[in-house]
């Protein structure tokens, strides 16, 4: 069924035209958008579904034969991603319902972020080099322009730190894309894998780095990661949560792509630098998380220390490390939408995002403490909960492949995670509470719905896991094996 | 041809980075737009200089040969025309900038106090 492979694409871009169609009316666009959320999630399971049961779906666009036309990919690495995203689609959009200013949803929010989600699809959905440039700069540009709806003065200078670091990142992948071009001929990703190991190594060699940097500006890695810290805090929560949760699992998902389909030929060099780079990521994220007292700072330097444990499972290269980074993919996309939902949450029932100006929001609101608890105890990897088990599987896989310097700094950096969000709690929900705030008062169910169904869902990933890994070992096996991805989309007559 | 392709795109990407490193950020958009150049001009390298008529396939005939090649023409428009929305929005975004900030230059930016004032959080500011 090729619509099932092309509809989480057209989907959301239909439905963002239908809202630039409907721009004065806001509440048509409001429950419109939770309904392609709910479609969108559909159509991702379905996939999803579809791809588990059979093999890896192929579309050619235009029925032009691969590699000459544009191929559509989904493999199961690509269908989780796509589900993940459609999940994050609904709940950031129950969420936006009651946290999106009306000034905002007027200049045009719905029609953004639906943009957004058809050019993250497209990343996960495609196969050919320059559709994945096409696809990050149809991202790139609706983030653009959400971080800096509001306008005011610090969404504008965090602003200014993203677009401008991320169009140099579009400029060094284009510089990657053009020398594969020279170098192979074609732009297909199959076709670029298999005609790569017939090239010299140094060649080879430029456009991986190439592509490491460019990708790893989007995943924030080290040391590039310091637009991040700078920007995600600024704007309003959904839009800190839609990005924290899918914008750089789209980098981390090239990386993954580059690395285990295109970049193979020269292992010992490439993930060795990956290995150094994850340990370096995971210790400088939550280091830096250590001196902040902006809740979404803290959050934001935790992102990308998670990064880096997700960069560690990819550079292990085995096929437990690979499984670890999909299962950590997922359980922190989750996980950190949720806690950047809840800062949403404590700021409105506290006052502030200040830990300085916050306190007693236990006594207060013990529901919200314990939807505290939940996603923070995930993120610093406590049983039974999901990030348990994605820590688990990761270092587990460092162990095992002999890493006992990167699986050291991983456990340290599980530390310091715990005492970031003790830090949190103990200030937040713990201390005394401060008089001088006024909390935004009215009714915040439903806002309390979207969080509450994350922290459900981070519950049950962490106690009935087996599935997921599951998942998670098929998606792994395919990385690994690349020649079925290839055999799908290079097959003679595959168009449909 | 090729080589003094090369050493035009190698003088065009260092001048836009020797632009990208200075403290007023329009010569960072400015040096961005040559990096964007080097770039597209890479694309069309890469494609191999030849000299061809245009790509077009006459009626009825199945091959033709002696064209030039039209992939990296494709590549490098998509590329200027995406280019070309992003450079306007970050124009558009530096405009705005200057007038709520009262200044683009890096050093003066970092400064910039830009969180909420302990008023405006107590009262709930974004």
């Amino acid at each position: 069924m090729s619509w099932l492979i092309v509809t989480p694409i057209v989907l959301p871009l239909a439905t963002a035209a239908v809202f630039l169609l409907l721009r004065r009316n806001l509440a048509w666009q409001r429950w419109l958008s939770v309904l392609s959320g709910s479609l969108l999630l559909l159509t991702s399971v379905a996939l999803l579904l579809q791809v588990y049961q059979g093999d890896i779906l192929v579309m050619q666009s235009g029925n032009w034969s691969a590699p000459f036309g544009i191929t559509l990919v989904a493999d199961t690495l690509s269908a989780i991603m796509v589900l993940i995203n459609g999940i994050m689609a609904l709940v950031v959009a129950l969420y936006s319902l009651r946290d999106i200013e009306t000034k905002l949803e007027a200049l045009g929010y719905h029609a953004l972020y639906q943009v957004l989600l058809a050019g993250i699809n497209g990343a996960f959905l495609t196969g050919d080099l320059f559709n994945l440039y096409v696809w990050f700069e149809v991202l790139l540009i609706a983030s653009f322009v959400l971080l800096t709806l509001g306008a005011s003065r610090a969404e504008l200078k965090g602003g200014l730190h993203y677009v401008l670091i991320n169009l140099l990142a579009s400029m060094l992948f284009l510089a990657g894309v053009g020398v594969t071009y020279g170098l192979t001929g074609t732009l297909n990703m199959a076709d670029v894998a298999g005609k790569l190991s017939t090239l010299p190594a140094g060649l080879v060699s430029v456009v991986a780095m190439l592509f490491l940097i460019a990708f790893g500006i989007k995943a924030a890695v080290f040391p590039l990661f310091f637009w991040l810290p700078a920007s995600y805090h600024t704007p309003p929560v959904a839009v800190s949560a839609i990005f924290a949760a899918m914008l750089t699992k789209v980098g981390v998902y090239a990386l993954i792509r580059s690395f285990t389909l295109i970049f193979t030929q020269d292992v010992a060099y490439t993930h060795t630098l990956l290995l150094i780079i994850s340990a370096l990521t995971m210790l400088s994220g939550v280091l830096g998380a250590a001196a902040q007292t902006d809740i979404r700072k803290i959050l934001s330097f935790h992102i990308i220390s998670q990064i880096g444990y997700m960069v560690m499972g990819l550079a292990l290269f085995s096929p437990l490390g690979l499984i670890g980074a999909v299962f950590y993919l997922v359980h922190h996309i989750i996980v950190k939408a949720n806690l950047f939902l809840i800062s949403g949450l404590i700021k409105r029932e506290g006052g502030s995002f200040d830990l300085a100006y916050l306190g007693g929001l236990y006594q207060r609101k013990p529901l919200l403490a314990v939807l505290f608890l939940i996603p923070a105890f995930s993120l610093a990897g406590f049983p039974p909960l999901s990030g348990f088990w994605a820590k688990f599987i990761v270092i587990r896989a460092g162990l095992e492949a002999g890493q006992y310097l990167v699986v050291a700094v991983s456990l340290v950096v599980g530390l310091l995670t715990i005492y970031s969000m003790t830090k949190i709690w103990q200030a937040a929900f713990w201390g005394k509470e401060q008089k001088t705030l006024n909390p935004k008062p009215g009714s915040l169910r439903g806002l309390y719905i979207p969080v509450a169904s994350l922290a459900l869902l981070t519950v049950l990933i962490g106690l009935w896991s087996q599935p997921f890994f599951d998942l998670a070992e098929r998606a792994a096996s395919e990385l690994l094996e690349p020649s079925g991805y290839i055999e799908a989309v290079l097959k003679p007559g595959g168009a449909e | 041809m090729e080589a003094l392709l090369a050493l035009v795109i190698g003088v065009l990407v260092a001048c836009g980075l020797y632009l990208m490193l200075r403290r007023e950020l329009l010569r960072f958009i400015f040096g961005l737009m040559m990096l964007s150049n080097a770039v597209n001009l890479l694309i069309l390298t890469a494609g191999r200089l030849t000299k061809g008529e245009a790509p077009i396939v006459p009626v009825g005939a199945q091959t033709v040969s002696g064209v030039a090649n039209p992939l990296p023409q494709a590549l490098v428009l998509t590329a200027i025309v995406i280019g070309f929305g992003l450079i306007a929005f970050a124009l558009a975004l530096l405009l705005k900038s200057y007038k709520a900030l009262g200044t683009l230059d890096t050093e003066d930016l970092a400064l910039l106090d830009d969180s909420d004032s302990d008023a405006a959080k107590a009262q709930g500011g974004i």
